[in-house]
Parts: C-alpha cells; structure tokens; sequence
C-alpha cells in the first residue's frame, strides 16, 4: 500500500509543502504586513459575509428541501431530487454565466429586480447568489439520510403526550438531526469562501467592493507578486483547514449523537 | 448512515401530504424552479436563439472543438488514476489498523476542502519558475507550468479524494470478514479483490468515478491559474466559455456551456439511477 502514499505525497503533500515554504521564506513581518492591508481585509469582509450569508440561506432552503422530499410523496419528487445535485454537477463557470445571464440588467431575472432598485449582477448581491447556487446541495445531502432514520415511535410518543405538529418538530425532530444541519451548514460556508468560478462570471471585481479573496490571489499572481499569492492563499489554506477539523469533530458528535438515541 | 432493515417503521415512509405539507411542497416546486431549473432551460434557450445552423457553427468553432477534445482527454487521463487511488486509499484505510490513521484520512479530504484557486497556486510553486523544483526542471528542459501535464496534475489533485470518499464508509460497514473468509480458502490478493471486494463496492466506486469525472470536467479555477489558458492549446472548456464570454461572443459561450450541462443532466440522471440499484443491491 506504498502507492497510495506514495501518491499522497506526489499529489497532495508536496505541493501544499511548496506553498508553504515559500510563505515561511518571507518572514513574520512581511506576511503579516501582506495579509492585513487594506484591500486584503476588504476581501475578506466580502467573501466571509457573503458565504455566511449563503450558507444562512442554504441552511433553510436544505432544510425544507430535505423535509419535503423525506416527509411527502407528491409529483415530481424525483426529478427534484435528482435537481438538488446540478450544483455539484454543473461547471461553476456554466453556473456563473447562466447566472450572470439571468440576473443582467435586461435578464430574465434582472427586468424585474432592477426596476425595485436591487442591483445583482456586478455587486455584492451576486457573489451571494452565486454562493447559495453553487452549495445548495450539502445541508439536504447531509439531513436527508439523518431525518430519514428518525424514528416513528420517538415521534408517536410526542404526539400521545399532546404535543403540536410544531413542537415534534422543534423539540423532537430538530435536536435530532442538528448534528447533520450544523456540518451541513458548514460546508455550505467552507464551499462559498472556495468559490470561484461562478463569482468571477457575476461579482464585476471591483477592489474592495465585489473582490472575494481567490480573485486578490488570482490578480496578484498576474501581478507576478508571488509573495503576496503565497501569503494569500495561505490564508485561505487556513481557513479551509479550520472548517475540515470543525466538520470532524462535529461528526464525531454526530456518532455519539446517534449512538445516544439507539 | 446505517439503514436497519428490521425498522420497517421508520418516520422517513413518506405520507400522502396534508394541507400545511402541501403548502411546504409548493413552495418547493417554486423555490426549485426558480434557483435550480430556470439555470438549465435559460442555457438551452441561449444556445439555440439563433437556430440549430448557428449552434453547431459554435461548437464547431476549432478553438471550442479543442477545448472539448482536452476537456475530455483530461477527463480520461485523470479519472482511471483517482478511481485506482480510491480504491487503493479506501483498502489502506479500512483494512489495516496504523498509527496516524486519522491524519492520513485528513490529508485524503484537504483537496476536497481547498478552494481551487489555492489548488492551482500550490502547483505554481512547486513546478513554475518561481517554485521548488521549477529552475531544476528548466535545466533539464521539462516544462510542466501553462502545459497539459499541469492541467492533468492539478485535475488530480482536486478530484483526489472523490471515490476514496464514497468507498471508505461503505468498507468500513461491510468489515473484512468476507476477504478473510475467502483468505483462508486460499484465494490470491487479486482473486480476493476481483471476485470478493470489487463485486461490493461496484455502485459506490461506480457513483465515486462519476462525480470524479464530473468534476475533472468543470474544473476551472484550478486549471485557471497552471493553465495559462493559451488558445487551442492549453484552454479546456469551462475556461473557453469564459474567453469567449469576455469576448463578448454571447452564443459561442452559451453553445460550449451547453454541452457542459448536457454533461451535468446526463450525471445526475445517472447519479439517480446509480443510487436506485445501489439502493435495492443493498437490501
């Protein structure tokens, strides 16, 4: 089992190592100094607010979707079900251009919004919209196989003891598939501040405006200023590293979550 | 997640809806409509507004007929390697008991979890002239930045982890009792894979590849930064709707899109038939 390590080490250690010690070859001062200018925490500002935003979003549509497509047998319910994937399967730049298309000025979308005075395309609104497109499916392909082992009698017991079909929900039902809807949230979040291909298409890039933190980097590369790319992306290697160990350990809650109700 | 076959009455039986459920589906059907199929029919009415003689002239166009002949080279290079990487992966991580288990499975997920931009510039400074081993493979004249070997190696970075995720869970269910069995029958590690394992996994590993392919195919941001996106050499699709995009050539983009989300609709309908047989193989 050589090769798969040896793989590991080829595709994934070697290169994370080489950013990484381009980073440290720059020193406290200058890294620091890079990561918190002005533009950079602008950046941050837009592309954490706009995923927090998304994954806000994302955590209430996943949760009706999963309910509905758990809880009812109504029309069409398959090909909604399998709708709930395009995200994933669909190129974020196709999601990027059929989105910016939708939403421009005279978009099928936009001839509607503009008037109201809600500008999408080329503002902050957009690289939101593009967030909760692009993430949609991980808060219902997380809850979904977690409410579908709720067990029935947990349910009856509630309802014999008089209670209303809201407090099932939210005192019985809810406690049990949190574990399932927080990781789903975020990896709703961790996927928006990632994203890249369908924000460029709809977000304009204006600096410290619409500018999410993967477009600083990808400008900065083109600046060849590779210290600051360096110092940049490390940031972001960081931040996904973070959200990889909270979705661990709220896995590992999850298990003696579900271990807990059995 | 475990299904139990003895709980028959589990609360996931979906019920005929009542009035609040009706309402809670409407509002789904509008909701989906509006987010996730407008997208798709909005493409499809792009790419033939100007009749079927102009949208075969698009695709025809040979700097997007490249782009499709390297997206789907790429695709072919890259998904036999990571389905062989899965499988292997997966046997390590559920057959044998290691210290630093955890942390190998931590470094099998990283690629799933970093965004793709960072995917891309780690391979700048590893193989670009600014990187660790750049200058050395300038001296013996191997160039690999703004090439196709870039775009096949980031490929593989990013869509590393796809089938060692759908086959990890379900090896760990499933146990080793059966390869043990067939073990002590005296079967060779080959036979023990082609005839006990492969036979268990063969929806999962099926369901992982797809989305591995999936994804080799729409990737852009990775393939963004190590491509140079160089035209007809160098430029996969996703990257050509956006040049062409830029270009303001609204119906060459949209032509190209559209076959990219033929591709996507071909993958869910698959992914939904995938999940249907795995479904009844299981029980």
């Amino acid at each position: 089992m050589g090769v798969t390590l040896l793989y590991l080490a080829v595709i994934v250690v070697i290169p994370l190592a080489a950013m990484l010690l381009k980073t440290t070859s720059l020193g406290l001062e200058d890294f620091w100094r890079i990561i918190s200018s002005g533009r950079a925490q602008a950046a941050y500002w837009i592309t954490f607010s706009s995923a927090a935003v998304a994954a806000l979003f994302n955590s209430v549509f996943g949760l009706l979707l999963a309910w509905v497509l758990v809880r009812y047998e109504f029309p069409g319910k398959r090909i909604i079900d399998a709708l709930v994937d395009l995200p994933f399967a669909l190129p974020t730049a196709v999601a990027g251009l059929a989105l910016v298309t939708l939403f421009a000025p005279e978009g099928w979308y936009g001839q509607y919004l503009e008037p109201l005075g809600i500008k999408v395309s080329y503002a902050q609104l957009g690289i939101i919209v593009a967030m909760i497109f692009t993430s949609i499916p991980f808060v219902v392909r997380t809850i979904q196989p977690v409410l579908e082992d709720v067990p029935e009698d947990v349910e009856e017991a509630a309802r014999t003891l008089g209670a209303t079909r809201w407090q099932v929900f939210s005192r019985v039902i809810f406690p049990l598939i949190l574990p399932a809807f927080t990781a789903g949230s975020v990896l709703c979040f961790a996927r928006a501040i990632g994203e890249y291909g369908a924000v460029v298409f709809i977000a304009g890039n204006l600096p410290g405006l619409t500018e999410i933190v993967s477009l600083l980097i990808v400008i900065r590369l083109e600046e060849l200023n590779y210290p600051a790319t360096a110092a940049l992306a490390t940031v972001l290697l960081a931040v996904a590293f973070s959200a990889l160990l909270v979705t661990n350990l709220i896995q590992a809650w999850q298990l003696r979550y579900a271990d807990k109700s059995r | 997640m475990q299904t139990n076959p003895a709980d028959a009455s589990r609360a996931g039986s979906p019920t005929r809806p009542g009035r609040a459920g009706w309402g809670l589906i409407s509002l789904t059907y509008v909701s989906s409509a509006l987010i996730l199929a407008m997208p798709l029919v909005l493409i499809v009415t792009m790419a033939f507004r100007n009749g079927l003689d102009a949208y075969l002239a698009n695709i025809l166009a040979p700097d997007t007929l490249h782009a499709i002949f390297l997206t789907v080279l790429t695709a072919i290079v890259v998904v036999p390697i990571n389905i062989v990487f899965g499988v292997c992966a997966a046997w390590l991580v559920t057959r044998y008991d290691f210290p630093g288990k955890r942390l190998l499975i931590t470094i099998i997920e990283i690629p799933f979890s970093i965004s793709p931009i960072v995917a891309g510039v780690i391979y700048l400074f590893l193989y670009g002239g600014q990187g660790l081993l750049g200058p050395v493979l300038a001296d013996n004249g191997i160039k690999i930045m703004f090439t196709v070997w870039a775009i096949f190696l980031v490929s593989l970075f990013v869509t590393s982890p796809f089938v060692a995720r759908e086959l990890i869970p379900l090896m760990q269910q499933q146990g080793g009792e059966d390869e043990e069995a067939a073990l002590s029958l005296g079967a060779n590690g080959f036979q023990i894979f082609w005839n006990v394992t492969l036979p268990n996994i063969k929806w999962a590993l099926l369901y992982g590849a797809l989305l591995c392919n999936a994804r080799v195919i729409g990737e852009f941001g990775a393939v963004s930064v190590v491509s140079g996106a160089i035209r007809g050499q160098t430029n996969t699709l996703p990257l050509q709707i956006e040049l062409l995009f830029n270009d303001f050539n609204v119906s060459g983009a949209f032509a190209a899109a559209s076959t990219l989300a033929a591709l996507a609709v071909l993958t869910i309908v698959l992914k939904a038939a995938l999940e249907r047989v795995g479904a009844t193989g299981r029980r």
